[in-house]
């Protein structure tokens, strides 16, 4: 039956405040069971308070062959990293 | 007694078509479901574990909930006709749940407002369960039943063969004048409403009943219900009084 059932990738967003998540993928024949079934496999356990399921064929992808040049650059750019500021104790968390 | 007869009669709807539910437990025709089914089991089986509690507090005999579910016989089971009927395939497993859900979903509704502390919790927690699973079953039903044409043929023999066991939902049992427990009866234009609301998208009519089936609140089962109990009390009655 999943052969013929459209696949949907599952957000789940795990408290207000937070973004919503990649968490996996189901099938589903159109949105509003995907919606059910994303529900019912993926938050048993009180995972979230928010589902989005998004069509996994509107998805675009970046190309495996073209992550050197999509990714690699950015190594040696450590001064984007926010790692060379003292912060006073008293700011407490940022 | 007539509370705890009738928290009996219901604590009993739970447990038997929550064990007809896990029976689909690796065995649906998705996994998605395989998960789906199960949730829905532990929904009913949850609130029956309640009932059977409240129920062995009301007798005061020092019964258990276990006692309660694993040591009566088919004949002291009360449990409506509809929830014992075997699972056969998908599309009467979900015409069970609707039949089902769209009753206690307005029942538990009207509970919620009633005179008893532990029956107002049940039905606080249920309402929401069963609002669920009227949105998880109705949204099969309507695509079976507006989908292909062996799925609508199969929908189609879903309704005639459950259909003849609705009318016992209606029945007032040993609840008959209980505070806590609202009418049965009150509730058959909700339900009506509701199953009318999903027929009308499913391509379904309700069938008019010739002979309607009756006799779970007097004991009388059907022959699955005695394979059912069997199975689901076999481990308890090997090793009596074993805990988790």
């Amino acid at each position: 039956m999943s052969g013929e059932v459209p696949l949907w990738e599952v957000f789940i967003r795990p408290r207000n405040g937070l973004s919503h998540k990649h968490v996996g993928s189901i099938h589903a024949a159109d949105e509003v069971m995907a919606l059910q079934a994303a529900r019912d496999v993926y938050t048993r356990r009180g995972e979230g308070n928010s589902i989005w399921v998004v069509p996994s064929a509107a998805i675009t992808a970046s190309d495996p062959d073209q992550a050197g040049e999509n990714f690699e650059p950015t190594a040696e750019k450590i001064y984007r990293h926010p790692t060379f500021y003292d912060i006073p104790d008293e700011v407490g968390h940022m | 007694m007539a509370l705890f007869d009738a928290v009996l009669e219901l604590a009993d709807d739970h447990l038997v078509l929550g064990h007809r539910l896990s029976e689909w437990c690796g065995h649906a025709p998705m996994l998605e479901e395989d998960l789906a089914m199960p949730n829905m089991a532990l929904d009913l089986i949850g609130t029956a574990r309640t009932l059977y509690d409240y129920a062995a507090t009301l007798e005061g005999q020092g019964r258990t909930e276990d006692d309660m579910a694993y040591l009566r016989g088919e004949r002291e089971y009360r449990n409506l006709l509809l929830c014992e009927r075997p699972n056969e395939d998908f599309a009467q497993t979900m015409l069970r749940q609707l039949y089902f859900a769209a009753f206690m979903h307005p029942y538990w509704q009207a509970a919620a407002g009633g005179g008893d502390e532990v029956i107002r919790g049940v039905a606080g927690k249920a309402v929401k369960e069963m609002a669920y699973h009227i949105r998880h079953a109705g949204e099969w039903v309507i695509r079976l039943g507006d989908g292909t044409e062996e799925s609508a043929r199969r929908m189609k023999d879903a309704v005639e063969a459950l259909h003849l066991y609705t009318g016992e939902l209606f029945e007032e049992g040993a609840a008959e004048g209980v505070d806590a427990l609202p009418s049965r009866a009150a509730i058959k234009p909700a339900w009506e409403a509701t199953i009318d609301h999903i027929f009308g998208q499913a391509l379904l009519s309700r069938p008019v009943v010739q002979y309607p089936q009756t006799g779970g609140r007097r004991g009388l089962h059907g022959e699955s219900l005695g394979h059912l109990l069997a199975e689901m009390q076999s481990v308890y009655r090997a090793h009596p009084g074993a805990t988790w």
